[in-house]
């Protein structure tokens, strides 16, 4: 009896490391599965098509999603304490068309591009105000973001403005070549978002008060975690994400449109939560929003491949969607379980 | 007179007179309704005619609210159901035919049943977030109907259809009568049956009514199944006003305005307690406000601005924060010459607070 209990402690197979692995990390699992499923578009996307995973597609694929991938950094702050955002498509569009209304009255972009973030930041100090002091379900707070700022971006112009600032037009034509690889100065906004994401997330005393929140804001208070302080600036770095997504959007189209980004809330959270962060907060990684972006992104490209129907695009998100909650359902019982 | 205002329909009633006033002073004519070959028409019909669609989506939202969920695909049951029926008529040999048509209403209210069904299953069966797995067909739903009417938007012309949204009937729209039917068939399931009670049982505490012998997921499954059916109802309804099947506007932001009208007539998000009256009059005020915006000359677009004010007044009037803000007001104020006119709201005032501790 003794001797067969010592050999298993003694030489862990490789069920029990893995059993190990999993229960210690169980909180990487969804943005594994978002990896694997990654690479498992992007080989199948090789093999059909023998032309997908060449440098000018894949440098393509971070241009046309850098806006997205903005907004679902911004957005993974506020869902990691376990609120969401639905103003950030709404405000994307505010802050671009007021970029471009103020660009076509003559201000120089270094004025115009802090006066949009500053707007987005107000949208998102708004919602913030709202949940925290007032008790506000962040739903219906974000909801009024939403109507505000989709309404303000028709204040602000009630058709499309174009843009000529070469500062801005600057960001969407440039072009860092490296061989057929190329990189915008909109992707390394992007990428940088990420980076700073990643680094406040994971290496700050704030990312851990966001993580705390998410997980028990109760206990959050209760151990002297500034809560109030931390999830009002959520929503605001959610809304100057907003602003900066404007910029990029404003940048790509080399326009301004009132009716930019109607519905990108929903793909924004489709792509966090498909990167793995749970909505119930707490629970995941920046960097798993860029791969749910990513995974959006291949998808889009696929079905522009195949030269199928947009429509095709919003099932598939759907379809996807759905197996990822079902199978973060299965591991947050599970872990609960566990307790 | 202090029970009339402590009435939780007082205020939303309020405000939508209040509204009704104030368009009555900024024009006249709003308030006057004139027979036209025994048709009635005014402002006022306008009204209730084009909030026929609204109110049907409310009245489930309202349902699924008091279970502590939210419906977000509304909007998107709404264009698959428009896309399906009109598709039947498109098809058909016989457009204008009367079993042509029954047809078409049938299977475009039987497929918003069974998507509504999805989410219910969804939610009481798998116990995925009601937000999110309705995100899901919201997100998927609209992309069906693209592929239903094949990425255009199908016109047809159809008389029978085409009565749905703008006949007439005994000199009122038939719109009003769908909404009126579902209005009564709501609440006489939901207030003369004890159907009610469970509902907000379930929404107060699932577990608790499960442990108590009530039957939960079936309560909750229901409520996500008839928010189904009322949204493919409105999808039929707006396809009959427009003749016209769009994937993409069909229901856009109705989601939205349903919760709106559902938190505006003064039932709870938080779950639990719910009023069919209050969402009727929220829609109305709605309905009211948009066309109060479109007077002013505001262009249509900008009305969210407006929306926006509305649904942060209302929040903040809502906040229990506030409440008991403003009670320390008044209670600072009283000692200074509150009168003895003041009444002592001792006993209440805690009690809310406990009851405001425990809602938080």
């Amino acid at each position: 009896m003794t001797t067969t209990t010592q050999t298993e402690a003694g030489r862990p197979t490789l069920a029990d490391r893995y059993a190990t692995f999993m229960s210690r990390h169980s909180s990487l699992m969804p943005t594994f599965a978002a990896i694997v499923i990654l690479i498992v578009l992007l080989v199948g996307a090789q093999i059909a098509f023998g032309n997908f995973i060449t440098p000018r597609n894949m440098s393509a694929l971070l241009l046309n999603n850098a806006y997205l991938l903005i907004l679902a950094v911004g957005l993974t702050f506020v869902i990691l304490t376990g609120g969401i955002d639905l103003s950030v498509g709404s405000v994307m569009a505010f802050t671009g068309i007021l970029c471009a209304k103020l660009l076509a009255e003559g201000l120089p972009a270094i004025v115009a591009i802090p006066l949009m973030l500053l707007g987005g930041a107000a949208i998102g100090l708004l919602i913030g105000v709202l949940v925290h002091y007032f008790d506000v379900q962040p739903f219906i707070a974000s909801l009024a973001g939403l109507f505000l700022a989709r309404g303000l971006a028709f204040v602000v112009s009630l058709s499309s403005i174009r843009v000529e600032d070469p500062a801005v037009l600057w960001l969407q034509r440039t072009r860092l070549t490296v061989g057929d690889w190329y990189l915008t100065p909109t992707g390394i906004l992007a990428l940088l978002i990420v980076a700073i994401g990643v680094f406040v997330t994971q290496w700050t005393r704030f990312g851990r008060t966001i993580y705390a929140i998410g997980g028990n804001e109760q206990s959050a208070r209760l151990m002297g975690l500034p809560v109030a302080r931390t999830k009002i600036l959520v929503y605001v770095i959610s809304g100057v994400c907003g602003g900066l997504a404007g910029l990029v959007l404003t940048a790509y189209s080399g326009a301004g449109y009132p009716l930019n980004g109607v519905g990108t809330e929903l793909d924004a959270i489709a792509a966090v939560v498909i990167g793995g962060t749970l909505l119930t907060g707490g629970s995941g990684y920046v960097i798993g929003s860029m791969i749910g972006v990513l995974v959006y992104g291949v998808i889009k490209t696929i079905i522009a491949f195949m030269g199928a129907e947009q429509s095709w695009t919003r099932i598939i998100i759907g379809g996807l969607l759905l197996v990822f909650i079902v199978v973060q359902r299965f591991i947050v019982t599970r872990s609960e379980r566990r307790r | 007179m202090k029970k009339l205002v402590t009435h939780r329909l007082f205020w939303p009633v309020m405000a939508l007179l209040a509204l009704i006033v104030v368009n009555t002073i900024a024009r006249p004519q709003f308030i006057s309704v004139t027979v036209r070959d025994g048709e009635l028409y005014g402002a006022l019909i306008d009204i209730l005619r084009n909030s026929a669609p609204l109110m049907l989506v409310a009245l489930g939202m309202t349902i699924v609210i008091a279970t502590r969920g939210i419906d977000l695909s509304v909007g998107a049951i709404m264009a698959v159901s428009g896309a399906v029926a009109l598709t039947i008529i498109d098809t058909s040999g016989d457009p204008g035919g009367g079993a042509t048509v029954a047809v078409a209403l049938l299977v475009g209210i039987l497929v918003a049943l069974v998507l509504g069904v999805w989410n219910g299953f969804l939610i009481a069966v798998l116990g995925i977030q009601p937000i999110i797995a309705t995100l899901v067909l919201m997100l998927a739903g609209r992309g069906v109907a693209l592929l239903i009417t094949d990425g255009f938007i199908t016109t047809v012309t159809s008389a029978p259809y085409k009565f749905i949204a703008t006949g007439y009937v005994i000199g009122l729209p038939f719109a009003l009568f769908i909404s009126v039917a579902a209005i009564l068939v709501i609440s006489l399931l939901e207030r003369r049956t004890a159907l009610g009670v469970l509902t907000e049982s379930v929404g107060i505490n699932p577990e608790a009514s499960r442990l108590a012998g009530v039957r939960a997921r079936g309560i909750v499954f229901g409520a996500y199944a008839a928010s189904g059916v009322l949204a493919g109802m409105a999808g039929v309804l707006y396809s009959s006003n427009i003749m016209a099947a769009d994937a993409n506007a069909a229901g856009l932001y109705i989601e939205l305005y349903a919760i709106l009208a559902v938190v505006l007539g003064g039932t709870s998000l938080m779950g639990g307690k719910f009023t069919i009256a209050g969402t009727v009059v929220g829609v109305l005020t709605i309905q009211t406000l948009e066309s109060t915006i479109l007077f002013l000359g505001v262009p249509s677009a900008q009305a969210p601005v407006f929306f926006a004010a509305v649904v942060v007044v209302v929040v903040l009037v809502q906040s229990p924060r506030l409440h008991r803000f403003a009670r320390g007001l008044f209670a600072a104020r009283r000692p200074d010459g509150g009168g003895p006119s003041a009444p002592p709201p001792t006993p209440p005032t805690t009690t809310e607070q406990t009851k405001a501790e425990a809602v938080r």
